[in-house]
């Protein structure tokens, strides 16, 4: 179960890669960086998985129920996920700008930093 | 060398990095010694059912600060990035009709989701869910919103006195640990009190009144940038 998590993040961070290197549209490179730090965050949620461990969370007297996954990551990953919508939303933010500077959302039209 | 071949070789040398920690992985039998630690001694230091609140809210509670601090410094900049003035402004923009179906299904279900990321707020100490989480969803119903009318406009005034007040009072809550409570700056620990009967939504001391204070300021905070990203349309 563990490698099928692993495998499927690691192919996620690939691809969302990829994505973000192959496309010019700038929509389709921020949706890439999306699933690149998707699949980030699964990898990470993946290493804190125990053999047989449920969520961390306790019954009602507070006492632990057979095994646990690691919470540390699953933390990390929350504060991520969040850090990660701020950042997809202030990418949005530049691109809706640099579209009505130029009517254009291809990366090749911004030349204004080249060399 | 073209583009494609430089892209296909920067993809096989990420592939190569990420190799060894593909192979070496195997599924641990036990906790890491961070890990066992929360679990044992979760309950005692935070009361709080839910082991990821507990780290979140308390082991960790000054990077979750951080965190909303990156939060607000995101919304911050996008509010002021697509801003613009009155005279720049489109009078009754026009937009594509919306059907029925859209309008009264939000009508019925805009209560529903903010009741429901209310919910996942309060209950975070108890159940999976927090204040970020609950947020998020209330941001979502205010898309919903926003998706069957476009020209709905949100209150400013209150947006803004809801998630400023909810920041402060959640940094607040963190002097108060630091003077009163024993454990230091966003403890929840207050001297001489229990943290009440485990899996009863009024424990785990500090941590439900930061969670619901950090629900209403992620959800105003999300609807606020929505709201910017609608409004910006306007502009001419």
């Amino acid at each position: 179960m563990e490698y099928v998590i692993m495998t499927t993040g690691f192919a996620l961070t690939i691809s969302g890669l990829y994505g973000l290197l192959s496309q010019k549209n700038m929509i389709k490179m921020i949706l890439g960086f999306t699933i690149f730090t998707t699949g980030i965050n699964i990898v990470t949620v993946a290493i804190g998985y125990i053999k047989g461990g449920t969520a961390p969370i306790l019954d009602d007297a507070g006492k632990a129920v057979g095994k646990y996954v690691d919470p540390v990551p699953q933390a990390l990953v929350l504060t991520s996920i969040v850090i990660g919508l701020g950042v997809t939303a202030l990418m949005l933010a530049y691109v809706m700008k640099l579209y009505k500077d130029k009517k254009s959302l291809n990366i090749n039209d911004y030349k204004d930093l080249k060399w | 060398m073209n583009r494609k071949t430089l892209i296909a070789l920067l993809i096989a040398a990420m592939a190569v990095v990420l190799f060894p920690l593909y192979e070496s992985y195997q599924g641990s039998e036990a906790l890491s010694e961070v890990g066992q630690y929360y679990a044992d001694n979760g309950v005692e230091d935070t009361g709080a059912q839910n082991l990821v609140t507990s780290v979140v809210v308390t082991y960790r509670g000054l990077d979750t600060l951080g965190e909303v601090t990156i939060l607000f410094l995101a919304a911050s900049i996008i509010s002021f990035f697509l801003s613009f003035s009155k005279e720049e402004r489109i009078e009754n923009r026009q937009v594509r009709s919306i059907t029925e179906i859209l309008t009264t299904s939000a009508q019925i279900l805009v209560p529903m989701i903010y009741m429901f990321g209310v919910y996942i707020f309060v209950n975070g100490h108890l159940t999976p869910g927090g204040g970020f989480q609950g947020g998020a969803v209330i941001a979502s119903g205010t898309l919903l919103m926003f998706l069957s009318n476009p020209n709905f406009k949100l209150n400013h005034k209150i947006i803004h006195f809801v998630e400023s007040t909810s920041g402060l009072v959640f940094v607040l809550i963190g002097v108060v640990g630091a003077m009163m409570m024993d454990g230091g700056f966003l403890s929840n620990k207050i001297a001489g009190y229990g943290f009440g009967q485990v899996g009863s939504i009024l424990s785990a001391g500090a941590i439900p009144v930061i969670y619901t204070f950090l629900g209403l300021k992620v959800g105003t905070e999300l609807s606020n940038v929505l709201g910017i990203y609608v409004e910006s349309q306007n502009e001419k």
